[in-house]
């Protein structure tokens, strides 16, 4: 004779609580720092307490209540420098990170969906730039070109959509026979229809992880090369170039480190950011609660 | 062009090619005739060859010789053009639904797609077509990962006779859903096909879900045909060895703990 | 024989209650696996039949809060801190999945991944452990137990491949056994082996062995007893005999007329959603 269910009294035993919880607060750290130098690098005309270009007195001075990070070698205030900085280096770094994106994703998509000689074509061209140590080749278009930040963005953006194609190629050769595009397919998409409804709304997230936490490398690249004197020309702020005031100056540290913990905190802060998205598109935890 | 409808498939091969090992004959020589309102059950293990065949139906996989026609026209692999309207005639519920919806879309969107290749001016509306699949309307407005598998299915037929087909492939349906929902999604399947004048080809390892809505059964095993015949009589009166042993091993619940199958394991699989 | 003689029972589960989320995963659950016996459990796919599983196994995912007992031998696994539930773990319970191909690591061959659970929980030489392991793999019936040794997962069928995780399974000579849908992914005919093996195991070790599937067919192949899971509850528990030919519950009813071999020829009804 089966038994009907009835519920019993018993013991009580709590497990600990999940340790996910420390994650958030460096996603929310991020965003805040985001936030935060947007807002400078949008309002820095009225944040500036002195003009960016202009040279005065008193030169290479220490931190004082009157300059707050000090003076460099032609007495402009570091702080003004730092702020209008903002301007150049993160723009710069966002059309970089777009301009590579852009190239790289389409090079890739079609790579990966057509595949075939136009695939193994493709792919070529890419392990060829891949093949070169990046900042060299930088260093070799943007020489060649002259330095400007507009040559620097370029000069990046030839060795850093690679990466780009890559993911993308990989993430479109994956879909590409999944059944709901294969069942698109048999409705009669054509490849470009394919492509846009089925294919690229399904990729974008992993490759905007991928472009968030590339726009600390494109800083870091752009500082490189004005740290080299092939990006911004004198006297234009910018914080790869203060950088490389700082180390001739190297006595006076407030130059170079004030330009040097903006870079750093934008970049992580853009990690965080990065971090934090692509741990909210791991399917596992998700999967793990649904299936059981 | 003969006034041949449905499908034909005569000694039909489809091969796969695998590097540094001779080439797979996945479908050896398959002779296959589905017409217009016939409910037909392909039957068969695991590497039998009728998931490669169902693709070649759909053109998603070369036939290498032999003839596959559908409606008197030949079936043509699909590449990089749009597929030709006659052969969209021919629609697919695949096994997975997890993956038979685009997840980035709502369901009323998916189904509109299909709707819009539907050969009449009036195609069923979204709605009356998840009424017929057994969904609630209300669930046109969804996303994908709001349903559950079972739901997923019936989108996806809702969506695959949106576009109102000739021919209905079914490859491994319900293979992925609840056993209590199995033989529901079948019977289904089997009321849209009917229902709309359309063939079904319903493609499972399961011999007592087949045996249901079938008229009539194919067995395929390693590429070939074995065994063909009224659903009916090829459940009670198998001719072959082999359908014999397919029957003898499905599991009955009566609750009398009989093992399926027989003591002695030719081969251990 | 009995199968509600509580005394006989080696795993006692306790009001077993699982909280993911905000999700109620699993609902004041108590059942017993005696020895010897194949205990069924059923139920859909969310029902949390999976998730007992893994409580008995102390691998619930982080996320999760339990209360409740899992009481192996008078401990209560979930009770238990890591170091002793990892010594539990393979030892005494031990558990097959189903998707056999899925179970290994396909660079490995069979040999390394068979020894290297033994010789870590029974302290066996690399020879006695290799010895071992053939013998295992002639108790599951595989042919060629030496050989099979020496290859890699993806030589074998997955038939074969699931009988080896069974061997790997009952290495370390466990008390309980879980197999969650061990043949869902098989052939029928390759199925009704493995159920068959998984029986033989079952009444010559005397493991206690919880079987979990939707497929009331294999149940009623397999099971001494089955429990009937819905939306994390026990809805009904008793001999499989009495529980498949005589449900109490609706909900039992439902699943048992939901099946092929109960439902009217299609010709005739085509069926009411």
């Amino acid at each position: 004779m089966s038994r009907l269910a009835s519920p019993v009294a018993g013991p009580r035993v709590r497990l600990p609580e999940a340790g996910s919880a420390w994650r958030q607060p460096l996603a929310v750290t991020g965003l805040v720092i985001i936030a935060a130098w947007l807002l400078v690098a949008i309002f820095a005309p009225l944040l500036q307490p002195y003009d960016a270009l202009a040279q005065g007195t008193p030169m290479l001075a220490a931190p004082s209540s009157a300059h707050l990070l000090g003076t460099d070698a032609l007495g402009r205030d570091v702080l003004s420098r730092v702020i209008a900085g903002s301007r150049v280096s993160i723009p710069s770094a966002l059309i970089l990170v777009i301009a590579s994106l852009v190239v790289g994703a389409v090079i890739g998509a079609v790579a990966g969906y057509l595949g075939g000689w136009v695939d193994e074509v493709l792919m070529r061209c890419t392990d060829m730039v891949l093949a070169f140590p990046t900042i060299i080749l930088a260093m070799v278009v943007a020489a060649a070109l002259g330095p400007s930040i507009r040559n620097a963005i370029i000069a990046i953006v030839v060795v850093n959509w690679p990466q780009y194609a890559r993911v993308t190629r990989s993430l479109v050769l994956g879909l590409k026979t999944r059944e709901f595009v294969v069942a698109g397919r048999l409705l009669g998409n054509g490849p470009l229809t394919s492509l846009r409804r089925d294919i690229l709304p399904n990729i974008a997230a992993p490759v905007l992880v991928l472009a968030t936490l590339d726009f600390g490398n494109a800083i870091l690249a752009l500082s490189g090369l004005s740290f080299l004197g092939l990006g911004t020309v004198p006297p234009t702020a910018e914080w790869g170039s203060m950088v490389s005031d700082g180390m001739q100056a190297f006595d006076s540290w407030w130059i170079g480190t004030s330009a040097g913990v903006a870079i750093f905190t934008i970049v992580l802060a853009f990690n965080f950011v990065g971090d934090a998205l692509r741990d909210s598109l791991d399917p596992q935890a998700r999967r793990l609660v649904k299936e059981h | 062009m003969s006034d041949e409808q449905g499908l034909a498939l005569d000694g039909a091969r489809v091969r796969y090619r695998r590097r540094g090992q001779p080439d797979l004959l996945a479908v050896d020589g398959v002779t296959l005739k589905v017409a217009p309102g016939e409910i037909v059950g392909l039957v068969g293990e695991s590497g039998c060859g009728k998931s490669t065949l169902a693709k070649a139906i759909c053109g998603l996989e070369p036939i290498a010789a032999g003839t596959a026609t559908f409606g008197g026209q030949p079936i043509t692999p699909l590449r990089l053009r749009p597929r030709p309207d006659h052969l969209r005639r021919i629609q697919m519920v695949f096994q997975n639904p997890n993956a038979s919806l685009n997840p980035r879309r709502p369901v009323r969107s998916q189904v509109e797609d299909a709707r819009a290749v539907h050969p009449a001016k009036a195609a069923p509306s979204v709605e009356d077509l998840l009424a017929e699949v057994g969904l609630d309307a209300g669930l046109a407005g969804r996303y994908p990962h709001e349903l559950s598998g079972g739901q997923k299915q019936r989108v996806a037929i809702a969506r695959a006779i949106a576009a109102g087909p000739a021919l209905l492939i079914g490859d491994e349906p319900i293979a992925s859903l609840d056993a209590s929902l199995q033989a529901r999604v079948a019977r289904l399947l089997r009321r849209v096909a009917a229902g709309s004048g359309a063939g079904l080809l319903f493609i499972s390892h399961d011999l007592s879900v087949v045996r249901l809505i079938a008229d009539r059964i194919v067995v395929m095993r390693a590429g070939r045909v074995v065994e063909e015949a009224p659903a009916q009589q090829l459940w009670s009166a198998p001719r072959e060895d082999y359908t014999r042993r397919l029957l003898a091993a499905i599991p009955v619940a009566d609750g009398l703990g009989v093992l399926p199958g027989d003591d002695e394991v030719p081969a251990v699989r | 024989m009995s199968s509600t003689n509580h005394d006989g029972a080696l795993l006692r589960v306790r009001d077993l209650s699982v909280r993911i989320g905000g999700k109620q995963v699993l609902q004041q659950v108590s059942m017993d696996l005696p020895v010897g016996q194949v205990t069924g459990l059923a139920g859909e796919s969310g029902s949390g039949k999976s998730m007992t599983a893994l409580a008995m196994l102390g691998l619930l995912p982080r996320a999760a809060t339990a209360t409740g007992a899992v009481e192996l031998d008078g401990q209560n696994l979930l009770a238990l801190p890591r170091r002793q539930l990892a010594r539990v773990r393979g030892r005494q319970v031990a558990m097959v999945f189903q998707d056999p191909a899925a179970a290994f690591h396909p660079l490995l061959s069979i040999g390394s991944q068979l020894t290297d659970h033994v010789r870590h929980h029974l302290g066996l030489s690399r020879k006695d452990a290799r010895a071992r392991a053939t013998d295992l793999l002639r108790q599951v019936r595989l042919p060629d137990p030496a050989g099979a040794l020496g290859k890699y997962p993806p030589a074998f069928s997955g038939g074969q491949l699931q009988r080896i995780a069974i061997a790997s399974a009952i290495a370390c000579r466990p008390a309980v056994l879980l197999a969650d849908e061990p043949t869902t992914a098989l052939d029928v005919t390759v199925q009704a082996g493995i159920l068959r093996l998984l029986r033989s195991l079952s009444d010559e070790l005397g493991l206690a062995t919880l079987l979990i599937t939707h497929d009331l067919g294999v149940m009623s192949a397999v099971a001494d007893t089955v429990t009937v899971l819905r939306a994390g509850q026990v809805v009904e528990s008793g001999p499989r005999f009495d529980v498949l030919t005589r449900p109490q519950h609706a909900y039992t009813r439902e699943l048992i007329e939901a099946l092929p071999q109960n439902s009217l020829s299609g010709q005739l009804g085509d069926g009411d959603e």
